[in-house]
């Protein structure tokens, strides 16, 4: 019966060209909307790294103290989102995870060996080598470089696959040269395409992704004096220059550790833990311990990776749908109420209450699927706009996935089906002697 | 066929009971084409929809085919509609968006049958209304008799036990009307069971036989002959 219901769908959906036509649109117009705010919610709030985000873990450390978190307003917890070069290094130097990495952004002047290529500034993450292994970096060519390039400062780069196309048309440049600074670099590796959304290890600088075009070792950008393109915060005074600054309560270092078990980061957070008491001990710090040790997901929830704006904008928008499928409901009632004298006869001629139900709701489906697909098409505008509105960063969120469609489509069905509920059960309520005695 | 026994059906609000039936006696055995006559309001039509099972009773008892339906339920009562009893409209009552050859398909489907039985069924039926060449066209591109054939053809293809009809040449022309009394003289003398509701005493006079309701009870016409003028005349 499935089928005949379906074609009496479409048969009743043509009878009354402009009512279908509201009722779509009404839902399309709600479905868009919603979906175009909650692609680019998804894409802001998903989990960027979902086969390790509870294996990866920032350490805090709060090396200011009660008296100093009014300079930068830190999180509810009174915790900034970086630490400093001290902290990083201490770290570094206890090793007490499988892995990690300190990191910090910067940039160089990179000059072409072709001459025909001006030079240009890149985007450079400066890591330790378990950066690559422990976020998983895909490699196209080459691989990351060594604890041993860590330990001898190493001129060596990993570069993106959009850079190896800039410079080198996108053939293997693993142990080509390339120019930065007036220095050659050799080049050990080539990523395949990789950007986590949002870019997790370091949301001061362009957090939906982009930004890096290579990553060279964290030690020799130190011993380079490569300043930090991010945001780097101070309280207290600091000497001048570079050794001043990277030996100040400075905090500008990002900081990620790889704790594969609940065993290894229950233990990490017992290492935090003494190390600030140490630091208490020792007179840097003067406030018990204060520390904070969060996986990729509450990671992004305390530095609020979503903004509460986009929150709000999903609730209205689904505020919206919810309005729109009221409206839907309406004019499918009056369309249906319309069709009284059809469903008596139905009745009279031998179709149940369950069968009436059936029809109706499956031609709510069919409106529903409709508005679904109008919708969809919606969606795409609406990102579209949205691309024409909003920063490049944002931009990369505004892609629509299989998983997207299917949802659009699927809330489509769903909405209007559970909006179609009401006018099915007033068609059926109406009685078999209806169309008889109304005549 | 039908078999009704101090039938009532009333109307209840907060402050009053309208009886639209009171102690209402019928029987109609199988073969016989049966009219049913009254004056407006008299009960007619409530009869009819209760007959057709289209709205249940207050009190007394209905037999249909033998079998007793009171306290069926909705599933029940619409199978026992669908297999038992053949409507013919005053209205037509076919369904616009659907051709002749799926308005008498609609009972079909709600029997479950298959799509041969189907086939053969509504083909068996519309030649025997005369519209087999029309059962692609819809319903607004047929004239008033035809539409009326359609529904003759509809409530024949499910092989009923029981024909209702409600003033089935209400809507039609003398001429058209003439065609349709003809069929369903037809439909009698090959063996259905009629009933028929009219206003029309000219029509009630090819029935078999005539009962004529007054205020919820059916009139012994034969037991009181002056009601008959009375009868006609109001009719």
């Amino acid at each position: 019966m499935f089928a005949y219901y379906f074609g009496l769908a479409l048969r009743s959906l043509k009878r009354n060209v402009v009512l279908t036509a509201l009722m779509i649109a009404a839902i399309g117009v709600g479905i868009g909307a919603s979906m175009t705010t909650l692609t680019m919610f998804r894409a802001m709030s998903g989990d960027p790294i979902p086969q390790k985000s509870t294996q990866l873990f920032a350490p805090q450390i709060d090396n200011w103290g009660p008296t100093k978190q009014h300079v930068v307003p830190g999180d509810s917890e009174n915790f900034q989102e970086q630490i400093s070069y001290f902290d990083a290094m201490n770290l570094m130097n206890a090793h007490p995870a499988r892995r990690q990495s300190a990191m910090y952004a910067t940039g160089l002047a990179l000059t072409p060996a072709n001459p025909q290529l001006l030079p240009f500034q890149v985007g450079v993450r400066a890591a330790y080598a378990d950066f690559f292994p422990m976020f998983d970096v895909p490699f196209r060519y080459g691989a990351p470089w060594g604890a041993d390039d860590d330990a001898a400062r190493a001129d060596v780069v990993v570069i993106t696959p959009e850079l190896n196309d800039r410079v080198f048309g996108g053939a293997n440049s693993v142990g080509k040269v390339l120019n930065l600074d007036n220095r050659d670099y050799r080049v050990v590796g080539v990523l395949d395409k990789w950007q986590p959304i949002p870019k997790f290890y370091d949301l001061n600088n362009d957090k939906y992704g982009g930004g890096e075009d290579l990553y060279l070792p964290f030690t020799k950008a130190i011993d380079a004096h490569m300043e930090s393109w991010g945001n780097r915060n101070c309280a207290g005074d600091f000497k001048p220059g570079w050794e001043g600054r990277i030996h100040s309560e400075c905090i500008w270092i990002q900081f990620w550790a790889e704790l594969p078990t609940a065993a290894d980061a229950a233990h990490y957070r017992s290492f935090l833990n003494n190390y600030a008491a140490e630091q208490q001990r020792t007179g840097r710090f003067s406030w018990p311990p204060h520390t904070r040790l969060s996986d990729v997901r509450e990671w992004l929830v305390h530095q609020h990776a979503v903004s509460d704006e986009v929150r709000i904008l999903v609730l209205v928008s689904f505020s919206f749908l919810f309005v729109c499928l009221l409206n839907a409901m309406g004019l499918m009632l009056a369309k249906i109420m319309g069709r009284s004298g059809d469903i008596s006869v139905r009745r009279a001629l031998g179709a149940n209450r369950r069968a009436v139900f059936s029809q109706c709701l499956i031609e709510a489906g069919v409106i529903g699927l409709a508005g679904g697909l109008l919708g969809l098409a919606l969606t795409v505008l609406g990102l579209m706009a949205l691309r024409s509105l909003l920063s490049d960063e944002v931009n990369r969120l505004t892609h629509l996935s299989a998983t997207d469609i299917g949802l659009a489509v699927s809330l489509g069905v769903i909405a209007t089906i559970i909006a179609g509920l009401y006018p099915t059960w007033r068609a059926v309520q109406v009685q078999p002697a209806w169309q008889l005695k109304a005549q | 066929m039908l078999k009704m026994t101090n039938l009532s059906k009333a109307y209840r609000t907060e402050v009053v009971e309208t009886y639209a039936l009171r102690d209402f006696s019928i029987h109609v055995r199988e073969g016989e084409f049966v009219a049913v006559t009254g004056p407006s309001g008299s009960g007619k039509t409530t009869f009819l929809t209760i007959a057709g099972l289209l709205e249940e009773f207050s009190g007394g008892e209905y037999q249909l085919d033998g079998a007793d339906v009171r306290g069926l339920n909705d599933n029940q009562r619409s199978r026992l509609r669908n297999e038992k009893i053949g409507f013919i409209f005053q209205a037509f009552n076919l369904i616009p968006d659907l051709n002749v050859a799926d308005n008498v398909d609609v009972p079909l489907r709600y029997r479950g049958l298959n799509a041969p039985e189907r086939r053969r069924r509504i083909q068996e039926s519309l030649e025997r209304v005369g519209l087999s060449a029309r059962a692609r066209h819809y319903p607004s591109e047929l004239s008033g008799g035809q539409q009326q054939r359609v529904a003759i053809a509809r409530a024949l293809a499910g092989t009923p036990r029981l024909l209702l009809a409600d003033e089935p040449t209400g809507n039609l022309d003398t001429q058209m009307a003439r065609g349709v009394m003809e069929l369903i003289e037809e439909l009698h003398r090959d063996g259905a069971t009629i009933v028929m509701v009219t206003h029309d005493p000219e029509l009630a006079i090819r029935a078999q036989r005539e009962v004529h309701i007054v205020d919820g009870q059916v009139v012994d016409l034969m037991a009181a002959p002056r009601l008959v003028a009375g009868a006609h005349a109001q009719l």
